[in-house]
Order: structure tokens, then sequence, then C-alpha cells
């Protein structure tokens, strides 16, 4: 049976809802939240390249280098963050996280 | 073409799956480890896709340098995993009404879009991206540094910016450690350095300071 864009697109919604799923799910631990929202970039990559592939248009691959990027350099200043909130007080846990009363 | 949708349910499922194991795993160790299984098999979709540059850059930045760094971070920090999953079913229940309706909503538009034939997914023939002489790789330079050359200036900016970053936010000076000090080495003079100490005989050296730079 063919493979159609529909089955990619299918394949990502069920990643990007399991990357919402696991923000709902770990609420109090931050390095398992930052996880879930690589695992939701990576479902809005797969429809990039999806559709770039299937329309034949290249910059849609491009766009997908970009938020590859962008993913990278939010999980190094995450990371960053949580070493020195860690540093500081002890915990990662995102209820304490209220100092700005936020 | 059986093989094809053969290799792309294999991708496919241990993709879902592990994705489900990272966001439902007991033990962060084991969440990075299902994450790296996930963007592997992500990376056998791109190069079914025919996106191979894509496939190795996602396994070398991601696999490489994300993962790695989660897994460090992970190992590092000295955190009682068991406390942070109080109150895991309490948020289950939620996460999975939102996760559901996203769910439905997603499948809804994604199905009326196939099954109208609306849509571009509606029986697309997989086209040739570019020239079929261009390979992926050659094709995406081309296009990256022509059209999008100022974009891809920003995107090192983006990583100049992200490094320099997390340098400032988790180097700290701790008390005690002796530092080079380059204005204080290039200040020295012979007059600073050197001391002449008149010696009486049978009379023993004492340092008077010490004077290291």
């Amino acid at each position: 049976m063919d493979i159609g864009l529909g089955h990619y697109l299918a394949v990502a919604a069920c990643l990007f809802t399991l990357g919402i799923f696991g923000i709902f799910l770990n609420r109090k631990n931050v390095i398992v939240i930052l996880m879930s929202v690589e695992l939701m970039l990576l479902a809005v990559n797969i429809n990039l390249v999806a559709f770039s592939s299937f329309l034949g248009n290249l910059t849609g691959q491009i766009f997908a280098l970009f938020v590859l990027t962008v993913a990278a350099a939010e999980a190094a200043i995450g990371l960053a963050i949580v070493v020195v909130y860690f540093r500081n007080r002890g915990t990662i846990a995102v209820e304490d996280i209220n100092l700005m009363k936020g | 073409m059986a093989l094809t949708a053969l290799f792309f349910y294999l991708f496919a499922a241990v993709t879902v799956m592990s994705g489900l194991l990272v966001i439902v795993a007991r033990n962060p160790v084991h969440a990075v480890l299902w994450l790296i299984l996930a963007f592997f098999n992500a990376a056998g979709l791109f190069v079914l896709l025919g996106a191979e540059f894509l496939a190795m850059i996602l396994v070398v930045v991601y696999v490489g340098a994300v993962a790695v760094l989660f897994l460090f971070v992970v190992m590092m920090l000295d955190v009682d995993f068991a406390s942070l999953r109080a109150g895991f079913i309490r948020h289950a229940s939620v996460g999975a009404l939102v996760g559901l309706v996203l769910l439905v909503e997603l499948i809804m538009v994604l199905g009326t879009r196939v099954l109208t034939g609306a849509g571009v997914g509606a029986g697309a023939v997989k086209t040739a991206v570019t020239d079929p002489n261009l390979t992926n790789t050659e094709a995406i330079g081309r296009l990256l540094y022509t059209q999008y050359v100022y974009f891809f200036q920003a995107a090192g900016l983006i990583l100049l910016v992200a490094m320099i970053g997390a340098i400032v936010l988790t180097l700290r000076h701790k008390e005690g450690v002796r530092r080079q000090s380059i204005s204080v080495q290039n200040a020295r003079t012979p007059a600073m350095a050197v001391e002449v100490v008149k010696l009486a005989p049978g009379q023993v050296i004492v340092p008077s300071g010490e004077r290291r730079g």
C-alpha cells in the first residue's frame, strides 16, 4: 500500500499530542517538560519535511533546519537555567519556581 | 514500494512508542535514552521522505548534542526524581483530556482533507524536490546560501547568543582559586620580582611573603 502525506501527518500528530500529554503528566519535573517540548518540535519538523517532500518545494526543509537550530539553542539555555536554579535552590520542582509570583 | 511501506510503519511505530515511553518513564535517564531512540527513528522517516541531509543533521545535532546535554544534566543534578512524580495520576487525567481533544481535532482536520480529496495529501505523488541530478544536500545548499543567506546568518547569531548565554549563566567564580591575571603579569618589574638579600654566615633565609602572579 502506498504511503501518502496523511500517514506522515498522522505520525506527527501522535507525537505532538504525546508532547502535550507529557507536559501535563510531568508537571513537576522541568527536565521532562523540556524533553516533551523537544518531542513537539520533532513532530513539527516531521510535518515540515513531509509537506516539503510531497509538494516538491525545498523551503520546508530549510525551515525545519532553522527550527532545529532554535531547538538546540533553547535546550542549551533551558538546561543552563535548570543547572543554575538547582545550584541556588537545591531543587528543580516547578512549583518551587515562584520567586516572581507568576 | 512494499518495502517502503514496511519501513515507514516500522519507523513510525517505534517513534511513537518511544515518544510515549519518554513521558511515562520512571527514571529520567531512561527517558533521555527513549528520546534518543525517537530521534533516530524520526531520522529514518526523514530518509524515507528523501531528506537525507536533515536526517543526518537530526542524528548529529539532536542525538549527538541535545540528548547528550540532557543526559549530562540529568546525571549531574542530584535530584530526588521520585518525589517529582507525586501527583502523576492526578495530572494524568487532565493531560489525557487535553491530549485527547487535541488528537481528535488533528485527526478531524487530517481526515477531512484526506477524505474529501481537497487537500494536498490526497493521492499526492511524491515529486522530485528539485533537479533530479542534484542530491538533497546540494539542493539545500544552493537554496540556503543564496535565497536564505540572511536567515542562515541569523541562525548563526542565535547559536552564538545561546552559547554566550549558557556560559554566562553557568560560570561561577569560586573563592580561593588562583587565576591567571595577564595585566598583573605584564606589569611585573624586576624590582617586584627579585629580592636581593644580604646573607650573613649561618643565617637562614625567610621568604618575605609570596608574590606569585
